[in-house]
């Protein structure tokens, strides 16, 4: 008898993953954030243009990676308990709280949970911090990098990442970076967003596919 | 005459490490095999495998040179390991990067991979430890890199991989080929470039 296809297409029926390749960087007063824009569902690219920074308190934003569903649920939480703790305290809230809180959740439900964020932000304390909180460890870095495409860039960071970047060179790291990443790897893509947080504010940019820095082979 | 080129071999990443199991059985094999005078192939997978193969390549190339009277082309090298593999490719698991110098188009890279394909490439990287490197070779490479340029190219990329990859290290190899003849280079691990973190 032969198998009945389905009615439905099978990126129906695949988990929503955000393949993806995310980085932050700090610098001196601040970091730089970034990631691509593919949204993926098996073979099928179900969004090429997502913005997976997500925004967790004015100057703190998180990437997201893994599980699109888990990755966007934790930001949405953790969102809301930080507004709760800032009005608790009084102030704005440290991006190590962010973390931290980040990190409860991945750690709490690890076995249920399959999303990875890099928590990055500017506080008055620390300054410009970057966190990774893979597995539910919470881990502060001088750079931090995720997803399905950071596989192909770990050689790349540890080359080029020196200590004592400006601003402008890591927002250029950023996006060499996530170049690299998004021509290798087959699920991530699209556009590269960045954020740069400093003390005084935040900076969205985007920049189109066609925009990004090219490597020999193109 | 055909402009010299140098062109430094680049070793698949699992350098010099040989693991049966997770037990590291040897720290310093050579994973650049001589299948002729100006042509090394790097091997990855299946060291059995890997190594039966180019034995059966040394002999079939040194067989034909006799027969052409005249060394081999590198792509008649990459097509004997390429027969080889496609044709067991159910029963092998070996993939090779084939290099050298010959007097029609002077320095070639050719990569095989384990079922079979053959192409060629100004550069290519292999072995479990690649996957870390993409970046930085996309990022890094230039054509037309001086001997040195090359040399410094490969073991920045290597040591970044040994870096990252657990199943890599021990002594790096290489091996630079070019018109005049052949050279190894040698570099133990803590003769390696250090980067930011170390």
């Amino acid at each position: 008898m032969l198998e009945e296809s389905s009615l439905q297409p099978e990126w129906l029926s695949e988990e929503v993953s955000t393949g993806t390749t995310i980085i932050a960087i700090a610098f001196e007063g601040g970091v730089v954030i970034g990631s691509d824009s593919r949204v993926s569902a098996g073979a099928s690219v179900v969004n090429r243009v997502m913005n997976k920074l997500s925004p967790l308190h004015d100057k703190i934003y998180c990437a997201l990676s893994g599980s699109a569903a888990d990755a966007q649920t934790m930001a949405e939480i953790v969102n809301y308990q930080l507004d709760v703790h800032s009005i608790e305290v009084g102030e704005d809230p440290l991006v190590r709280s962010a973390a931290t809180l980040v990190k409860n959740i991945s750690y709490k439900y690890k076995e249920e949970l399959s999303a990875h964020l890099i928590v990055a932000g500017w506080d008055r304390r620390a300054g410009g911090q970057v966190y990774v909180t893979l597995d539910g460890l919470l881990a502060r870095q001088p750079f931090a990098i995720g997803g399905s495409g950071s596989s192909y860039i770990y050689g790349f960071v540890d080359a080029e990442y020196r200590q004592g970047m400006t601003k402008k060179d890591c927002q250029e790291f950023v996006v060499n970076a996530l170049a690299l990443a998004m021509n290798r790897d087959g699920s991530s893509g699209g556009v590269a967003y960045f954020v740069t947080i400093d003390k005084d504010g935040t900076d969205e940019k985007c920049i189109l596919g066609n925009k990004l820095p090219t490597f020999f082979d193109e | 005459e055909i402009p010299q080129h140098s062109l430094p071999v680049i070793p698949d990443s699992t350098t010099s490490l040989a693991l049966s199991g997770s037990y590291v059985s040897n720290k310093m094999i050579n994973k650049l095999i001589q299948v002729h005078d100006k042509i090394f192939c790097c091997i990855a997978g299946s060291l059995a495998d890997a190594q039966a193969v180019t034995k059966m390549a040394k002999f079939q190339l040194s067989f034909h040179s006799i027969q052409m009277e005249a060394p081999p082309l590198v792509k008649a090298a990459a097509s004997v390991l390429k027969e080889l593999c496609y044709n067991n490719r159910e029963e092998l698991q070996a993939g090779f990067i084939t290099a050298g110098w010959d007097r029609k188009r002077g320095p070639q890279v050719y990569t095989v991979s384990m079922g079979g394909m053959l192409i060629s490439q100004p550069f290519t990287i292999g072995g479990s430890g690649s996957t870390f490197i993409y970046g930085y070779a996309d990022a890094k490479f230039k054509p037309d890199m001086s001997r040195e340029e090359c040399l410094q190219f490969t073991t920045n990329a290597l040591t970044l991989a040994i870096g990252r990859d657990n199943v890599s290290g021990g002594v790096v190899h290489m091996v630079v080929i070019t018109e005049d003849g052949v050279e190894h280079v040698v570099v133990p691990g803590d003769k390696l470039p250090k980067f930011h973190d170390e």
